[in-house]
């Protein structure tokens, strides 16, 4: 009891400072790797798999740090491309005014939904994410600018700022990394804030935060809006490049591929959802040979995981070292 | 009487009812400021549902709650902690996957910066609360266990680390739910030496099953059963009571 309490923190081995020193690492290689793939595989996959990435990061957000499980995200992630390819198609803004516009949708969306969801718990709040996106799927389905069945192609990708032609693969590859690595990082920020540390508390034993004063509902609709954005960022980001919006984006199978992307890379770890995001379309696209077949294949590595890997492969990992 | 600055907090009526079954039945408390205030009372009594409604965890059916000569009746939970009304859990409540420095150091948060809203920020900002959370940590023995995690703590560690969470934000009023349930004498002895400190400067009000610390500690106890109150007094008064000693003390005091 008569210890000098400051030199407890100071000292060098304090684990925070030793996690965060492993993520500085982490962070290194995925920026290096994301820089020299281009030139060993397929940009346009690269691309595709930043932008689900970076969903499955936003989700992550939600599930992994605040312990919500939505599973509606497709809601945001494909009304904010609709909106983006909309606004890059219909009104001719440039890419980045579309993205910008995309990601706003989302945000709004977001409010909406999440000022419904948020007073549930569990079970409850998941079927009212659900339930929420499913109806505005039957929006898309049935309003004229989504062009229903056919969705919206042939997207222009655009002069970004009017000046930089997106056409060019490095360029239109540059603009999807730097996006994909600011929402990661805001992620990253978010998660370590102030704010993010109520968000541990509340995921952690709710009533307690509560019981210590901390309003929980304001948090989570935050959290909530925030994981909206980014999914919508997202989104948005995955209509220029790929230049289409399509009901895939915004049906109910997309909100399972991202819980089944965030599962497999590892649930609250910040790379999993990341790894679980390349992994999966890596899988897809190998596969696609086979077919539907590609499914049944998902739904037992999805089993595998929840059985075995609970963790995720990330969290797996993570695991191995600590020992 | 509501008016008296004697009184911290102050119940007229309280009732709670599940079901039409009243677990807490018209239940008038008064409580004195800076006083030690035990509730006690068999399983069942109501004790815990009266904890849940005089921080709002539960909205009451019927009754008013005054605290410090404040209406609370229709108050939110994080609200009645705002204004020092503050509890801790019968089952210990911790945030388990946090250190025992984070479980003290989020009370800080939000007793010096109100909400932290701020998720652009770095959470290193937080740090200037370190000192005070490790006072408060060495204040209940927990000195060596600064970076477990809470689920790695044994019982009555945990208890302990409750109730540095709980001082840290400075209450006014403390209300405690079995506190030593489940601890060791030495544990016992520890955190009744504690609850004595604290309240040096604060008021308690708490649910505790072991006598002896009941009747070392109170200044007043009131005697629940079946959501009512039987007694109430000092424990002299209290344990000599008839009633009481039949319906709670029972056999072992014959
Ligand atoms: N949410 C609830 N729904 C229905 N009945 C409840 C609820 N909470 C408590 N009760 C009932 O109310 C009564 C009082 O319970 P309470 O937990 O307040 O007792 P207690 O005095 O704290 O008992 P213990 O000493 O065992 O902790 C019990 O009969 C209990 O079953
Ligand atoms: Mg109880």
């Amino acid at each position: 009891m008569d210890t000098t309490p400051s030199l407890a923190v100071t000292g060098s081995r304090q684990p925070s400072a030793l996690r965060r020193n492993g993520d500085m690492i982490f962070f290194a290689i995925m920026i290096v790797g994301l820089i020299v793939a281009p030139f060993f595989t397929y940009p346009l996959f690269l691309m595709q798999a930043m932008c689900f990435a970076l969903f499955a990061c936003a989700f992550n957000l939600l599930i992994g740090y605040v312990g919500l499980l939505s599973f509606g995200h497709a809601l945001y992630f494909g009304w904010a491309s609709y909106v983006c390819a909309y606004a890059a198609k219909g009104w001719g803004l440039t890419p980045e005014l579309a993205i910008l516009l995309g990601t706003l949708t989302a945000a709004v969306l977001g409010l909406v939904a999440g000022s419904l969801a948020i007073r549930r718990q569990g079970i409850y709040f998941a079927m009212i994410t659900l339930a929420l996106a499913q109806m505005m799927y039957f929006v898309a389905l049935r309003a004229k600018f989504t062009g229903g069945e056919d969705g919206i192609q042939a997207v222009p990708r655009g002069y970004l700022f009017g000046l930089i032609d997106l056409r060019n693969t490095t360029a239109m590859y540059i603009v999807v990394l730097v996006i994909f690595l600011a929402g990661f990082f805001l992620i990253y920020r978010i998660i370590h804030s102030p704010f993010g540390e109520v968000l541990k508390a509340i995921r952690e034993n709710e009533p307690r935060a509560i019981s210590l004063g901390y309003r929980t509902e304001r948090y989570k609709l935050i959290a909530f809006v925030l994981s909206a954005s980014l999914a919508g960022l997202a989104g948005s980001t995955k209509a220029i490049t790929l230049q289409i919006a399509s009901l895939t984006d915004v049906n109910w199978p997309m909100s399972g591929e991202v819980v089944l992307m965030t599962l497999v890379g590892g649930l609250g770890t910040i790379f999993g959802p990341v790894v679980g995001a390349f992994v999966i379309l890596f899988m897809q696209f190998k596969l696609s040979v086979v077919g539907e077949w590609v499914l049944v294949i998902q739904g037992v590595i999805f089993v595998t995981c929840v059985l075995l890997f609970r963790r995720g492969i990330v969290g797996e990992i993570a695991a191995l070292f600590k020992r | 009487m509501l008016m008296d600055a004697e009184l911290i907090l102050v119940t007229e009526g309280l009732t709670k009812e599940f079901a039409g079954f009243a677990a807490v039945g018209g239940v008038d408390l008064r409580v004195r400021r800076g006083t030690i205030h035990a509730l006690i009372g068999p399983n069942g009594a109501g004790k815990t549902t009266c904890f849940n409604l005089l921080t709002k965890f539960l909205q009451p059916t019927s009754g008013r709650i005054v605290f410090k000569g404040e209406d609370i009746t229709d108050k939110e939970p994080a609200d009645v902690a705002r204004l020092g009304l503050v509890r801790s859990f019968q089952i210990s409540a911790v945030f388990p996957h946090m250190t025992v420095l984070e479980n003290v150091r989020i009370a800080l948060q939000r007793l010096k910066r109100g909400s932290s809203l701020d998720f652009w920020r770095s959470k290193s900002v937080l740090d200037e609360y370190n000192e005070r959370s490790l006072e408060l940590i060495a204040d209940v023995g927990l000195s060596d266990y600064v970076h477990w995690n809470a689920v790695e703590l044994p019982y009555g560690r945990k208890r302990a680390l409750e109730i540095a969470t709980t001082l840290a934000l400075e209450p006014e009023m403390l209300l405690l739910d079995e506190p030593t349930a489940g601890m060791g004498h030495e544990d016992i002895a520890r955190i009744a030496d504690l609850i004595r400190r604290v309240a040096a400067n604060r008021t308690v009000l708490m649910v505790e099953h072991n006598l002896s610390v009941v009747a070392d500690l109170s200044d007043t106890i009131t005697v629940l059963t079946r959501g009512r109150v039987l007694a109430e007094g000092d424990y002299a008064t209290v344990s000599n009571n008839a009633d009481v000693r039949e319906a709670y003390m029972g056999t072992g005091h014959a």
